[in-house]
């Protein structure tokens, strides 16, 4: 399968600073040294928790910031190192949904003005428009009679497909979701994933899809990466991860995340004790020890690397291969 | 069967806005039993919230409870003057929110603030501040002695969440209303909380009213559950009477709508439509423009409870 998005080790930090003449104060290190790729027609998810980074990436591929260090790659090319033209085309092939629908669209514009600017941008005619346009609301499920109204008049649910008929105008290959479902209440969250997974099929689109919920990510994703405090824990074909996670965040994570099974209460969990240490002053070694109840001297030492530990199974963990989380993982 | 702590009944709760009146809360009865774990789960603007401020009698100026009790160990809380039900709150119910830092004082450091709650069973400052550092220790703050004198800006959410819930504890209230009390955390500090709060009920004996959006959280601490909608109960009954045996096609549907943790599954079922607008409520059941199952009987009457097992009622047309 072709690659079509390659993240390599890229980093992104912000200055902190302070008064009139920007008194440098610290670092964060929100993005330190993130790698890996996304092949086409396949769902990448990207989880993590609030302050893991999972958003600035997902900025810093659309190229919505820059980094402070290397670089991404879409379809062979430096997307940080195009102009004009090219990064005009690049831009057409890539588009973003976000998760506050309501934030995202303009309050002033009706919402055919707003599915309709990216082709007017491109100089798309008249004609071509109103066809494209009705094409596409009809393939995300709006309804035709919307088109005239203001995003406050819409429901939550209806004003994420505006956004994602937006983002789909252009026909792209490939399409950023940060918690595209967060802000939509239960009832309306599976009509989104399934217009999400449908028009996936159809134009055979390329999805990072980046939240929180553990239960969303595993209905739309075929691999998935685990952020932690700015570095990616480990990255795994889906069942993979859930069945067999060798990283402790990751089983940590997945044993906090309620099911959906009052019988599972039960269950032995692994609690990560305390918080996640600030970004500011992260602990040296791998950033999990604090927190850790299988670290070790090691750990607190040397950074882990990420490392391919079965096929096509990375983790970052010292200890990855003679940790057992059969026990407390119930899938 | 043990006793009601709380009991509502018929709770009714009327908002007057600038466009119209809404109903925010209709017809709405439940117990929260001595010692259990009570939920109210819905999506936003099904009155769950709103019930839980009309107990605590917290509602706003343009918000009349405007029928019905809400009898708390024989007193009806409806009826009490405003003088009276200060002294219930606290002291015999407690409430936690969302967000715990709209709920503590910026200047002033935490235990001060906690030690506040204690200092009102006129007990000395010394002691209270004993109590505090101790009652620091059972919600599992790290280094409690040193904690008590940090300001809320310098914890974490899931550490100003345990602060909220030591104040509470700090006056030993019999009832707990938690209003979403987890939504703002991360699941690794969820996960913490919730413990918390099942050991409060363990080690304290408090009974619980959980106010929540996540049927996962429902499933991890209920003991019985009410099922909202659009200003009604739509189904009541234990935990496990409501995952494995929905009888209200909102509840069924909502089982199968939602994405699991446990499987990789097919297309997910969906529900049609989108939570209906308090100002313009469709006749009959409220539920019936959405419903698979809708009957023409449904958009004219509003459908009554129905047993369904012990305990479990639901309030539709259909068999279920």
């Amino acid at each position: 399968m072709e690659t079509i998005v390659v993240i390599d080790n890229v980093k992104k930090f912000f200055n902190v600073t302070k008064g009139l003449f920007k008194k440098h104060l610290y670092q964060i290190r929100a993005v330190d040294g993130v790698s890996f790729e996304i092949k086409r027609g396949e769902t990448f998810g990207l989880v993590g928790e609030s302050g893991s980074g999972k958003t600035t990436v997902a900025r810093l591929v659309m190229r919505l910031t820059d980094p402070t260090e290397n670089t991404i790659f879409f379809k062979g090319k430096d997307i940080f190192k195009a102009k004009g033209k090219e990064l005009k085309d690049i831009r057409r092939r890539m588009s973003m949904v976000f998760q506050d629908p309501a934030a995202s669209l303009n309050p002033r514009a009706t919402i055919l003005d707003s599915i309709k600017r990216p082709l007017e941008i491109y100089g798309y005619k008249k004609s071509e428009i109103k066809a494209i346009v009705e094409d596409t609301i009809e393939k995300v499920a709006l309804g035709k009679e919307l088109l005239n109204r203001y995003p406050h008049q819409l429901s939550g649910g209806q004003q994420q497909r505006a956004s994602i008929a937006r983002a789909l105008v252009l026909k792209p290959e490939f399409m950023v979701l940060d918690e595209p479902t967060s802000a939509l209440d239960v009832s309306v969250q599976a009509q989104i994933l399934n217009i999400l997974l449908e028009i996936q099929e159809r134009y055979n689109l390329t999805y990072l899809f980046i939240t929180h919920n553990l239960s969303v990510v595993r209905y739309v994703s075929d691999r998935i990466g685990v952020m932690y405090l700015g570095k990616i824990v480990e990255i795994a074909q889906v069942d993979e991860i859930y069945s067999s996670p060798l990283h402790p965040y990751t089983a940590g994570l997945l044993s906090s995340a309620p099911s959906l099974s009052p019988r599972g209460r039960s269950r032995k969990k692994l609690l990560l004790s305390g918080d996640p240490p600030s970004l500011i002053n992260p602990p040296p070694g791998c950033r999990l020890y604090p927190r850790c109840p299988y670290a070790e001297k090691i750990c607190r030492e040397e950074i882990p690397e990420l490392r391919e530990v079965k096929t096509d199974h990375f983790v970052a963990c010292h200890r990855a291969g003679e940790l057992d989380f059969s026990g407390i993982v119930r899938w | 069967m043990e006793d009601a702590l709380l009991s509502v009944k018929n709770l009714s709760v009327v908002f007057k806005t600038t466009s119209g009146t809404v109903q925010a809360v209709d017809d709405v009865s439940f117990d929260v039993k001595e010692g259990e774990i009570f939920a109210l789960v819905g999506e936003s603007g099904c009155g769950k919230s709103t019930t839980a401020m009309s107990i605590m009698r917290l509602v706003p100026k343009n918000c009349t409870i405007t029928g019905g009790q809400i009898i708390f160990r024989g007193k009806d809380l409806v009826k009490l003057k405003e003088k009276e039900m200060s002294s219930v709150r606290g002291k015999e119910i407690g409430m936690i929110f969302q967000n715990p830092l709209d709920s503590l004082n910026p200047v002033y450091p935490v235990g001060i603030q906690v030690s506040e709650a204690v200092l009102l069973d006129r007990v000395p400052r010394d002691e209270a501040w004993k109590k505090v550092v101790e009652i620091f220790k059972d919600v599992k703050i790290p280094d409690p002695a040193e904690r008590v004198r940090s300001y809320p800006h310098e914890l974490s959410g899931g550490m100003r969440q345990r602060v909220m819930i030591a104040m509470m504890l700090s006056r030993n209230p019999k009832l707990l209303i938690a209003d979403e009390p987890t939504t703002a955390l991360d699941v690794t500090i969820q996960a913490q909380i919730l413990e918390i709060i099942k050991d409060l009920k363990d080690t304290f004996g408090t009974s619980i009213l959980v106010i929540t959006h996540d049927f996962g959280i429902v499933a991890e601490l209920a003991d019985r559950v009410a099922v909202m909608y659009a200003g009604k109960i739509v189904e009541i009954g234990s935990v496990l009477q409501i995952f494995e045996k929905p009888r209200h096609p909102y509840t069924q549907l909502l089982m199968e709508a939602l994405p699991k943790i446990t499987k990789k599954q097919g297309r997910l079922k969906t529900i049609p439509g989108s939570v209906p607008n308090l100002y313009e409520l469709p006749a009959g059941c409220s539920f019936h423009p959405r419903c698979p199952k809708s009957m023409e009987i449904c958009s004219k009457i509003a459908p009554q409870l129905k047993k369904a097992g012990e305990g479990h009622f639901f309030l539709c047309h259909r068999e279920g």
